[in-house]
């Protein structure tokens, strides 16, 4: 099967006769070790919907913590045990709630569930490819990610808990068990967990890198690729250099941790005895860390702005803005994201010299983030807007993108930052622009391309519900949270009564948690329509909504190899949407310049070699 | 029982739903739009976009006002009342670009909506509005980052010469301070001289320990320059004092520093905020394990004349422990310094000096073993 659909970039436009020699092939090469893009990427959109209801569903357990302070929560029992006790939340688990929720959300939705199913998904039927470089390193990639899952969701439910340093895991807190009881067992798991995961997002990254450099049809330049596929191969890209970092650290901590190095610990006193360790710099740790987790923000964040970019061309009916300022804005982020990282680290008593740096360069970094969300906003001038679930989705994440983006440029001022760090004020910037944002942008993918995924369509009057309850819950829930972050309130705090300068706003957290357990609550919704969908939903035309790119010329419901002849041939680019002089709104990138006469631009014609 | 009763009416609920689902879908049918890419309600969700904006900034300007006693406590210290400057002249400019660019956003998405005949415009780039808004913000950021820059030396820089030192310790899960004493000089330590009794992990082989002592409450005079040297002996910390706008972590093996300088004593505060049980406080702001929210320790602001008094009065840390001194004591004088003498005059201590503390006096003295 993957011979016959071999893809090296020459000769996969003349091999579509063998796609004739298709043998059945056992459910299990079909459903479970498949090779074939389509179903890895429902493979991850399913693995990325489970851990997305386990991680929102544990933070309703810390904000029931933190907006019911005084709640009996013995109900809770059946499902939690121990850490129950006598009706109050274990400080302990809190503290790995907020950490498996960080984890969770950060790497196993945001960033397997949205690059592993959009990536994988789009990247061929866009590019016009039968399917990635490699199918079996893209099989690989999932199953690692499976492991990883599996080892994660099994930390959670050991004797001494899950990690509970905080998604960050800083050393020594994470290096030491006895400083926290997760910092035993539920650490070794976090750590291998992490190690797999790392793996098969390198695996993923180096196909979907590979794919788009080699694979594309003939016609496909660069410049003629949907800024999906930009967004994809640059966060890919981000991903390949800076992941192997987050690897080293990871492996320097578990030798601190079993083989006795101090690579991170120095000079410790805890339980009645010093440690021998000497030498080592928990600082160290945190430059490695940031060095994957700032670019990780981006790896989060790009394909659903690449997402968005796509959906809000095609329901404006209008190219998107700057084409090529859209590229080039998402390269200067990329390049950026890496050389910005110890903006989370002004007051760590790293050099103050450093920090200026880093400001310096943190605040460039807002100029391409604008110019971005400037180009959005222009897209929709003089559109003809279609309100889709998926365009409302996208919209909510361009305002979620400027609302949050705004705030960074206060947290990446280190003077400013003094005050603001780690406390609620972050929590509401990175939830907006990091969090909802890039969640936003799976969805919408979700409801854009569930009729090519399934070949049905999602019920859109439950999507328009979805939408509204998320969008005005998650400004509900986050919104607010600058106003605790300003007041000083500490993130990762189990409980306020402790303090007199976090006496206030007991009534605004118990709001917050209220809108938090109305938004999950909407997720359900969601999720029930997904399912339905699948078996009973309405069936897909073929390119329900007149859109350009490739992947609306497969079959409804495309075989292994996507498209039973020959591969279309690409004579534009993505955007023709609304040309002057068409009959239609939208002219799809296959299209030669030799039957649209009427709408054509001067110097566009079909190069001579294409006509064959 | 009730569990049950709660089920079944869950249940009943969503059975409920699924109907009126259902019932939706066939209407749906029945009509035959749901084959039409523009639903009927295009309009409503437009409409409703701009109502979620303008209900939206109302909430957001009502609430900043009601709230405004409760977000940012009021700046006690030089820097922090600068810092809040920018930080509100930096929240102004982010509060515009805020505001105009989400009307933007949902004014053009109303206004904008589909209508049957109308065409959109096909308008792929224009080369000056990008270089027009690609240069604005890149001057007002260059403009906040030199704000910033300008700030941040100034409270990153070196401390003045005549800055009241202080240690302040973290531990799981308590803070702790130490002051030099009259010697106006820490004693060194070392984390393998740290036990129970000897939290700091005071080296008594170093003379400048005998007059250190440690308090249960961090006093500082207003109006001077206060340098606290931070340190943490388990885990990371990290030192948070909300009304003086300072923020350093606590790191084992690598001590740190933030000074600064108090403008308001404690009572004075009381009495402007007509609060007397207020008091100025730190917290801890690096997750540091299950007391992480209880690392509370209180900080008073005096008059110098007050805190020159309070400071004589203390007892070091060797007088409050003698028998643990002298367990440890190797040498002759510390053991004189502690054991009761013969003639029955009260152990004596060391170094008597009025000084005034030298802060590169105490950096060349503070040495780590």
């Amino acid at each position: 099967m993957e011979l016959a659909h071999s893809t090296s970039a020459h000769h996969h436009h003349t091999e579509h006769d063998h796609d004739h020699d298709h043998e059945e092939l056992s459910f299990i090469q079909k459903w479970i070790f498949s090779e074939d893009h389509k179903v890895i990427a429902k493979q991850y959109l399913f693995m990325g919907i489970l851990w997305a209801i386990f991680g929102g569903g544990m933070s309703l357990l810390f904000r029931l913590q933190l907006g019911f302070p005084n709640a009996k929560l013995d109900w809770l029992q059946p499902l939690l045990g121990d850490w129950i006790k006598e009706g109050k939340l274990d400080p302990e688990f809190y503290l790995a709630l907020v950490t498996m929720h960080g984890t969770i959300m950060v790497f196993f939705v945001l960033t397997a569930g949205l690059s592993g199913t959009f990536s994988n998904f789009l990247i061929p039927l866009q590019i016009g490819a039968r399917d990635m470089a490699s199918g079996f390193l893209n099989m690989l990639s999932f199953w690692f990610f499976a492991l990883s899952s599996a080892i994660m969701m099994v930390s959670i439910f050991i004797e001494t808990g899950p990690a509970s340093g905080g998604w960050v895991i800083y050393p020594p807190l994470s290096a030491l068990p006895q400083a926290v009881g997760g910092s035993g067992l539920g650490m070794t798991m976090w750590l291998t967990s992490m190690a797999f995961f790392i793996v098969s997002s390198l695996l993923g990254g180096i196909n979907y890198i590979t794919t788009i450099i080699n694979l594309r049809t003939k016609g496909m330049s660069f410049f003629r690729m949907p800024l999906t596929m930009w967004a994809f191969f640059i966060t890919a890209i981000i991903g390949l250099l800076s992941f192997p970092v987050l690897f080293a650290a990871a492996l320097l901590l578990i030798f601190d941790r079993s083989f006795g190095t101090s690579f991170f610990l120095a000079d410790i006193y805890i339980g009645g005895e010093a440690l021998q360790h000497t030498g080592g710099s928990p600082i160290l740790f945190q430059h490695l860390f940031w060095f994957l987790g700032h670019p990780e923000v981006y790896i989060v964040l790009l394909p659903a702005l690449g997402i968005t970019s796509e959906i809000i061309a095609t329901n404006s009916r209008k190219p998107i803005f700057g084409y090529k300022a859209m590229i080039l804005s998402m390269l200067a982020i990329a390049f950026l994201s890496f050389i910005v990282w110890a903006h989370h680290m002004f007051v760590t008593g790293m050099n103050p010299f450093l920090g200026t740096i880093f400001m310096f360069l943190t605040l460039i970094i807002a100029v391409p983030s604008a110019v971005k969300a400037f180009n959005y906003i222009t897209t929709l001038w003089r559109g003809n807007i279609i309100f889709t679930p998926a365009m409302l989705f996208s919209i909510g994440l361009v305002s979620f993108f400027i609302s949050g983006g705004l705030t960074g440029i206060i947290l990446g001022n280190s003077a400013a930052d003094i005050q603001l760090h780690d406390t609620y004020f972050v929590v509401a910037h990175f939830h907006l622009v990091m969090g909802s944002a890039s969640f936003f942008g799976m969805v919408a993918g979700v409801y854009h391309w569930f009729p090519k995924m399934f070949g049905r369509m999602l019920d859109e009057t439950l999507g328009y519900i979805h939408f509204w309850i998320s969008f005005v819950g998650i400004y509900m829930v986050f919104f607010p949270l600058h106003y605790i972050g300003i007041a000083g309130f500490p993130r990762r705090y189990y409980s306020f009564t402790g303090f007199d300068f976090t006496k206030s706003f007991t009534d605004l957290n118990t709001f917050v948690s209220i809108a938090a357990i109305i938004t999950f609550a909407a997720q359900f919704i969601f999720v029930f329509n997904f399912i339905y969908s699948i078996f009973k939903g309405r069936r897909a035309p073929s390119n329900p909504w007149k859109s350009n790119t490739l992947e609306w010329t497969t079959p409804i419901n495309p075989e292994h190899g996507n498209w039973p002849g020959e591969i279309p041939t690409v004579y534009r680019w993505a955007y023709d949407y609304s040309k002057p002089g068409a009959s239609e709104d939208f002219i799809p990138q296959n299209i030669p310049y030799s039957e649209t006469k009427e709408s054509n631009f001067e110097n566009e014609v079909d190069p001579i070699e294409s006509k064959h | 029982m009730t569990g049950m009763l709660i089920s079944l009416a869950v249940v009943l609920v969503l059975a409920i739903l699924l109907l009126i689902f259902r019932i939706q879908t066939l209407v749906k049918v029945m009509k035959g739009d749901y084959q039409d890419t523009v639903k009927p309600s295009n309009g409503y969700h437009a409409l409703g976009l701009v109502i979620f904006m303008v209900i939206g900034f109302a909430l957001f300007f009502w609430y900043s006002s009601v709230a405004s006693h409760h977000y940012l406590p009021k700046a006690v210290s030089e820097h922090g009342v600068k810092t809040d400057l920018m930080f509100w002249v930096t929240m102004s400019i982010l509060c515009f670009a805020f505001i105009v660019t989400n009307i933007f956003l949902f004014a053009f998405a109303y206004k904008y909506q589909y209508k049957k005949d109308n065409k959109a415009l096909f308008y792929p780039d224009n080369h000056k509005l990008e270089i027009v808004w690609t240069v604005i913000p890149a001057i007002v950021m260059a403009i906040l980052v030199f704000y910033g820059w300008k700030e941040w030396s100034e409270i990153t820089k070196e401390a003045p010469k005549d800055a009241v030192v202080v240690e302040i310790m973290g531990k799981q899960f308590a803070w702790q301070v130490r002051y030099p004493g009259k010697d106006n000089s820490f004693g060194a330590y070392h984390f393998t001289k740290i036990d129970a009794s000897n939290e700091f992990g005071l080296d008594f082989s170093d003379k400048s320990s005998y007059d250190d002592f440690i308090p249960s409450e961090l006093y500082i005079p207003k109006g001077k320059p206060v340098l606290l040297r931070i340190r943490a002996r388990d885990v990371l910390h990290s030192v948070f004092a909300p009304h003086f706008r300072l923020k350093m972590d606590a790191v084992p093996g690598m001590p740190t520093k933030f000074w600064f300088t108090p403008t308001k004593t404690t009572a004075q505060i009381r009495e402007e905020l007509g609060n007397p049980d207020f008091n100025y406080e730190i917290a801890c702001t690096e997750v540091c394990g299950r007391g992480h929210f209880a690392m509370r320790f209180v900080i008073k602001v005096v008059e110098e004349a007050e805190y020159e008094e309070w400071y004589k009065t203390q007892k070091t840390f060797v007088e409050m422990n003698q028998e643990y001194v002298l367990s440890k004591a190797t040498s002759d004088e510390l053991k004189k310094l502690v054991m009761p003498q013969p003639n029955n005059e009260p152990p004596t201590l060391l170094i008597k000096s009025d000084s005034i503390m030298n802060i590169s006096q105490v950096d060349s003295l503070t040495k780590k073993i």
